[in-house]
């Protein structure tokens, strides 16, 4: 079947079969190898990437599904030459180690700092609740993040950390984590 | 001549990772990311079933598929004599079984197609006859007289024992035992989990039928011993073959044992002339590659009444699957499992081991385990704990009763370590001032007169890691060593290579701040390079936090010896003695004159243009460090959790940890990875479990079923430091990557156990789901409100 | 891995989706969030011949409230849906369990639709839709027909839905009198599946309880409604006693089974303590000034 996939602002056409997933889409016909594929049963996240600016698995989208939307990689981050503030933030909080899950936070961090500039960490952590990562702990992914919106916003001051999402103690009444 | 101006960035500086500018560009070279031209795709058909003779194997319709170039049973690798293979611990592994398989699973056939969906597509094409055969579940049962003989392949094994092991002294143990007041006992199950690591493991082989050249991309933690190994097992010339690991998505200890899915890909390529590409998904890496863990523990600690701890006994049996294939010395059985006597003063101890066949994967050395410490880490702390209990001392009163003290350091144990330096004491007191100790304690009984349940658990652990001294360690026969290479460019930048290989580690900044230390080159101006094998020195790879301490040692040891040689070109410069030549961070200058002084990047140009006569040109060298003994990380973390009285859900309030790895060459990554195991900890403590039933299907095979903690469950961490260098080691460095693995789950499981414990509660099993919590708090009778 | 090979069609218009059912409705899937098919084609366990994407069909994402009842269309997204302020003010038992499904990325295209015609017992929405008392829209070659919430889901992965129809809309009664709602979950880990859910709403009328809704996930062959325990609850006072009693009918309406997330007593249990507590959150929701 014939698709046009715009990949970071560029049409990609191809023809494939529609049994074809969005993220093989992606790392072999695109031949972006930035999109990771980590599990087979929709879990850890790694192969996330935004659909119209939405993080989605794009293991569980077939690419045919795709045909005419907009899906930005990791490699869309850095505009001519010049990383995101999420890229430097990264880097900079120690936010990755062996880097597998690294594009998929990043780009659920963006997602996430285009809604709250200046998210408290309940807030982070519940955003990233669908990405695994297995070295660092989450702790200086959610710092990098922060820092990131800190940037982005050029705000400059620490976020107070308001629980913005349920309690972990009980389950939520009313509230909705990304209010 | 001056200083130069740019930051050197040496030891305990917070350099930020080289590494990550290609991976924030999502620009890393992993397994998978690699395509070669005419590539083809390997797929694995494995066996439904876990204990079964195998009749027959109808590959027919499968090879006439269309876009399959070639189908390979057991029965064609057997032709090649490459069936089966050895494992790291002296035993064989099937690559494509044979006769039986043996846990469900098991690789029984492969496909080599154009394409993946090819070649997934065919292995449904493939039929197989088999034969149930009961499934041996239970190792104690496989233990049993009369039990099914899993592996009847080998001559002689007329039983399910996989090997028997002991160290310590029986006799001195009883005797301590007998004598005591008090003898605790806990019998302790720490489960089958795994590392899962994101990247699952692959490679891509690709041998040159015009050359007979073998490149291999490979998911390798050890590039230089899988290609020995490789050149025994599939008889290629060694010369011939080059292993490179690539980008690493996580190893964890998965990463180091040699799997069939490897040797099948290498003999496809070298059959059909063509690379082939073999990816496992994550259910086979989950159902079949490297597990950890799975030991049945026993432990009775003797004290007296008033806590001194006299005597240590313990008996483990330990599951180890169809193939005996842990990734460990060859002289370790049960893998460094002594160090179970711990952070503790213990006159006597005993351990023997018992490992069972099982109907299961094999492997059980992985997952940050430092090659089994983690369980005996776990056991020493769990008993402690409970000891604590039945004395009625507080359990922190009860550590620091029993620390081995300064004074006593390098400390023989009974069991053989000689532990080179600590200070447990300093690193506890620490750990209960950050976490608010007595404090906790007080709103603990404040708040169980409310029924509410807050429970504080410790952990104190000492690891031993750095394997190793050549004398006590090799890997399938070769020495634990490991290596550098240290070459300067005539401009004064320099590269670095290495016999080991992160994954995620950070070794490219990490090492190259060791360089810069010793020899005031700015670490950005080092590179450094591994996992290459025709391009880097021989070296036994990454894992049980080994690099820091042999190849960071070596790293240390050729930068010294790079500089004494630049001591002598310095001198030739400066038309002085090199007896009258001191050295400051980055440049030498005459004792007394400081002004007349030459920088390393002016001695790195003259080793090239204006070396002295008589020396010869250019500025390297390579050195293989032995290191004289292991290094001991240790540590404190105290946990706090609130466990809901009325359906058991738990959640952590606070974890402080405390770690001494002595010195830190780069804070920000040793936090990174002490982050990372204190996740790890609670993944295992709270869900990560593979189990089995009765027939031997194995639950957990699937992220569905093998839970990995998110950012929502994981907690918050603090961290802290000490630091008691390593006396033996060039920079007092001890290696860190482990120690919150090692450490962590006691701490939280004590936790647990601890807001019970005023219930009678003294053991529940990990992991700890909020069912077995309240089923603990059921059966103890006491009602908790 | 990858799922079989399969016929794909993306119809512009809710008639082009129908009459493709209509030829082929018994070798085709209906495509909306796709995320749970679409594991289950990975995993081989399903494998349609045909799969019918409705993703192009404007106008099928609506949340909005007619009258007396809110209406939901198919492509209504999960992560929508816990966002509307709607449901927050008027249905907090959606509100609550919204945002507990899956995982947030999972939320960004799962539908509510979607995951009541897939009916595993496990599904969160399910015992929403039951204890709210919500009625279905089912669309197919002869015209629309509207199916209560109890007769739709029939069993495990079973529910009323013809092989040429499609559920077009969901409707739910728009609570009268002071009403208040919660769902509570019981997980392992966020994307697990619940080890034991309550979805429980009051109305108040004068004082008294005039409708309650209970309804369990995974604790039965599919999501349960515990009749027993909306009956105790009607008319009565809104006592805790009441809600004890009630949280009691409710533990032994269900019928969990032992597996590795709990025994079944221990399930039992953790249905009688939430449903406990959500009545009393509901109660206190409801009587809010």
């Amino acid at each position: 079947m014939e698709i046009t996939v715009i990949v970071n602002g560029d049409p990609r056409h191809a023809d494939v079969e529609p049994r074809l997933l969005l993220a093989h889409f992606l790392r072999e016909v695109v031949g972006l190898t930035g999109t990771h594929v980590g599990c087979d049963t929709t879990n850890c996240g790694v192969c996330t990437v935004l659909l119209d600016g939405v993080p989605i698995k794009s293991c569980t989208m077939f690419a045919v599904q795709a045909d005419g939307r907009e899906i930005t990689t990791v490699e869309g981050l850095t505009q001519d030459g010049e990383l995101h503030p999420i890229q430097v933030a990264f880097k900079e909080e120690h936010g990755l180690q062996c880097g597998f899950c690294t594009p998929a936070m990043m780009l659920v961090g963006k997602a996430l700092l285009e809604r709250n500039p200046d998210p408290p960490e309940n807030e982070v952590r519940w955003a990233i609740s669908g990405n695994i990562c297995r070295c660092t702990g989450y702790t200086n992914i959610v710092k990098a993040i922060q820092r990131a919106g800190h940037r982005m916003s050029a705000s400059g001051e620490a976020s107070a950390d308001v629980a913005a999402g349920p309690a972990r103690e009980e389950q939520p009444a009313v509230t909705t984590p990304t209010s | 001549m001056a200083t130069v101006e740019t930051p050197i960035g040496g030891i305990g500086h917070r350099v930020k990772r080289k590494e990550d500018d290609r991976l924030i560009q999502g620009r890393g070279n992993y397994v998978d990311d690699i395509t070669l031209t005419g590539m083809l795709h390997l797929a694995l058909l494995r066996s439904p079933v876990a204990h079964a003779r195998i009749r027959s194997i109808d590959a027919e319709a499968a090879a006439a598929a269309e876009g399959v170039v070639a189908v390979v049973t057991g029965k064609d690798l057997e032709a090649h004599g490459l069936a089966w293979m050895p494992t790291l611990s002296g035993d064989t592994q099937a690559v494509l079984a044979t006769d039986k398989v043996r846990f469900q699973g098991q690789e029984v056939a492969a496909v080599i197609a154009e394409t993946a969906h090819a070649a997934q597509d065919a292995l449904e094409l493939i039929e197989v006859d088999y034969e149930p055969l009961p499934p041996v579940v239970d190792p104690n049962r496989a233990l049993q007289d009369g039990a099914p003989v899993i592996r009847d392949d080998k001559e002689n094994q007329s039983d399910n024992r996989c090997y028997e092991w002991e160290a310590g002294d029986a006799e001195a143990t009883t005797r301590a035992l007998e004598k005591a007041e008090v003898v605790v006992e806990l019998e302790t199950f720490y489960p089958r989990c795994h590392p899962a690591p994101l990247e699952t493991c692959g490679c891509v082989a690709d041998v040159d039928p015009a050359t007979g050249k073998a490149t291999i991309y490979m998911t390798s933690q050890a590039p230089h011993a899988h290609r020995t190994l490789f050149a025994m097992v599939a008889g290629l010339p060694e010369q011939n073959i080059q292993i490179i690991s690539p980008d690493i998505g996580g190893g964890f200890g998965n990463k180091v044992p040699i799997y069939p899915g490897y040797v099948v890909a290498t003999a496809a390529s070298l059959l059909i002339g063509r690379p082939v590409k073999w990816i496992e998904t994550r259910s086979e890496n989950l159902i079949s590659t490297g597990f950890a863990r799975d030991y049945h523990m026993k432990g009775e600690l003797a004290l007296n009444s008033d806590g001194k701890m006299l005597g240590l006994r313990v008996r483990m049996v330990s599951d180890n699957g169809a193939f005996f294939a842990d990734a460990q010395p060859s002289k370790c059985k049960a893998g460094l499992f002594g160090i179970v006597t711990g952070s503790y003063d213990l006159p006597a101890a005993h351990v023997s081991a018992i490992g069972a066949y099982t109907n299961k994967a094999p492997g059980g050395v992985a997952y940050r385990c430092s090659f089994r410490v983690t369980e005996a880490s776990y056991l020493i702390e769990r008993l402690v704990q409970t000891a604590a209990y039945e004395l009625g001392i507080d359990p922190a009163e009860l550590r620091l009763k029993n620390f081995i003290r300064p004074e006593q350091f390098p400390y023989k144990s009974a069991t053989g370590f000689e532990y080179d330096s600590g200070d447990y004491e300093r690193a506890m007191r620490l750990a209960l001032e950050k976490a608010g100790y007595e404090g906790l304690r007080r709103e603990q009984e404040e708040l169980r007169r409310e029924g509410k349940l807050l429970g504080i658990g410790i952990a104190s652990f000492t690891e031993v890691v750095g394997a190793g001294r050549g004398k006590d360690y090799d890997i399938a026969g070769i020495k634990m060593f490991d290596s550098a290479e240290l070459r300067i460019h005539p401009t004064g930048k320099a590269i670095l290579k290495l016999g080991v290989k992160s994954q995620g580690q950070g070794h490219e900044t990490t090492f190259a701040q060791i360089v810069a230390e010793e020899l005031g080159i700015p670490a950005e101006d080092v590179t450094v390079r591994e996992g290459d094998t025709d391009n880097t020195p021989y070296g036994l790879g990454t894992y049980a936090s080994r690099s820091t301490p042999t190849a960071g040692a070596a790293t240390a040891v050729i930068a010294r010896k790079v500089r004494e040689k630049g001591k002598q070109i310095a001198a030739h410069l400066l038309e002085a003695a090199p007896d009258d030549l001191d050295w400051e961070t980055d440049h030498f200058f005459v004792k007394g004159s400081p002004d007349r002084a030459v920088t390393i990047q002016d001695v790195a140009f003259a080793a090239y243009t204006n070396p002295p006569e008589g020396l010869e040109p250019g500025l390297e060298g390579v050195h293989y460090y032995d290191p004289p003994n292991m290094t001991f990380p240790f540590g404190t973390y105290v946990v706090a959790v609130e466990v809901d009285p009325e359906i058991g859900e738990w959640k952590v309030r606070s974890m402080v940890a405390v770690d001494d790895c002595g010195v830190r060459i780069n804070p920000m990554i040793v936090e990174g990875q002490i982050h990372g195991g204190l996740a790890e900890g609670y993944g295992i403590a709270a869900m990560q479990l593979i189990t089995f039933d009765e027939e031997g299907n194995c639950i957990g095979s699937n992220f569905m079923d093998y839970l990995i903690p998110t950012a929502w469950e994981t907690p918050r961490f603090e961290t802290f430091e000490t630091v008691t260098p390593s006396p033996h080691h060039p920079i007092g460095a001890k290696g860190v990557g482990e120690s919150a693995t090692v450490g962590s789950p006691a701490a939280y499981v004590n936790a647990v156990i601890d807001a019970l414990a005023h219930m009678g509660v003294r053991n529940v099993d990990m992991p700890i789901t909020s069912a077995k919590v309240w089923e603990a708090m059921r059966t103890a009778g006491t009602p908790a409100q | 891995m990858f799922s079989a090979p399969f016929e794909y069609a993306a119809p512009k218009s809710l008639e082009e989706a129908l009459s493709l059912l209509a030829e082929r409705g018994d070798e085709a899937k209906v495509l909306a969030g796709g995320q749970s098919l679409i594991p289950l084609m990975k995993l081989r366990f399903a494998a349609p011949a045909l799969l019918v994407d409705i993703n192009r069909i404007d106008g099928l994402d609506y949340v909005e409230e007619t009258g007396d009842e809110l209406r939901i269309g198919p492509l209504a997204r999960n992560n929508a849906l816990a966002e509307s302020t709607v449901l927050r003010e008027r249905y907090p038992v959606m509100a609550a369990a919204a945002p507990l499904i899956s995982d947030p990325l999972v939320r960004n295209l799962g539908t509510l639709a979607g995951s009541l015609a897939h009916a595993d017992p496990a599904g969160d929405w399910g015992s929403v839709m039951l204890a709210l008392g919500a009625r279905l829209v089912a669309t197919g070659p002869s015209g629309e027909r509207v199916i209560d919430i109890d007769e739709f889901l029939q069993g495990p992965f079973t529910t009323a839905l013809e092989p040429t129809e499609i559920l077009t809309e969901v409707r739910v009664p728009r609570p009268t009198g002071r009403a208040g709602g919660t769902y509570l979950k019981l997980e392992r880990k966020v994307g697990d599946f619940a080890t034991v859910g309550a979805a429980v709403t009051l109305e108040l009328d004068d004082g008294r309880v005039q409708r309650g809704g209970v309804a369990l996930t995974a604790v039965g062959p599919r999501n349960l409604r515990a009749k027993a325990a909306e009956e105790s609850l009607a008319s009565a006072e809104p006592t805790e006693t009441t809600f004890e009693e009630a949280a009691g009918l409710a533990a032994e309406a269900a019928e969990p089974a032992s597996d590795l997330r709990g025994s079944a007593d221990y399930k039992r249990e953790t249905v009688r303590v939430f449903v406990r507590r959500g009545l009393g959150a509901a109660h206190e929701m409801a009587t809010a000034a």
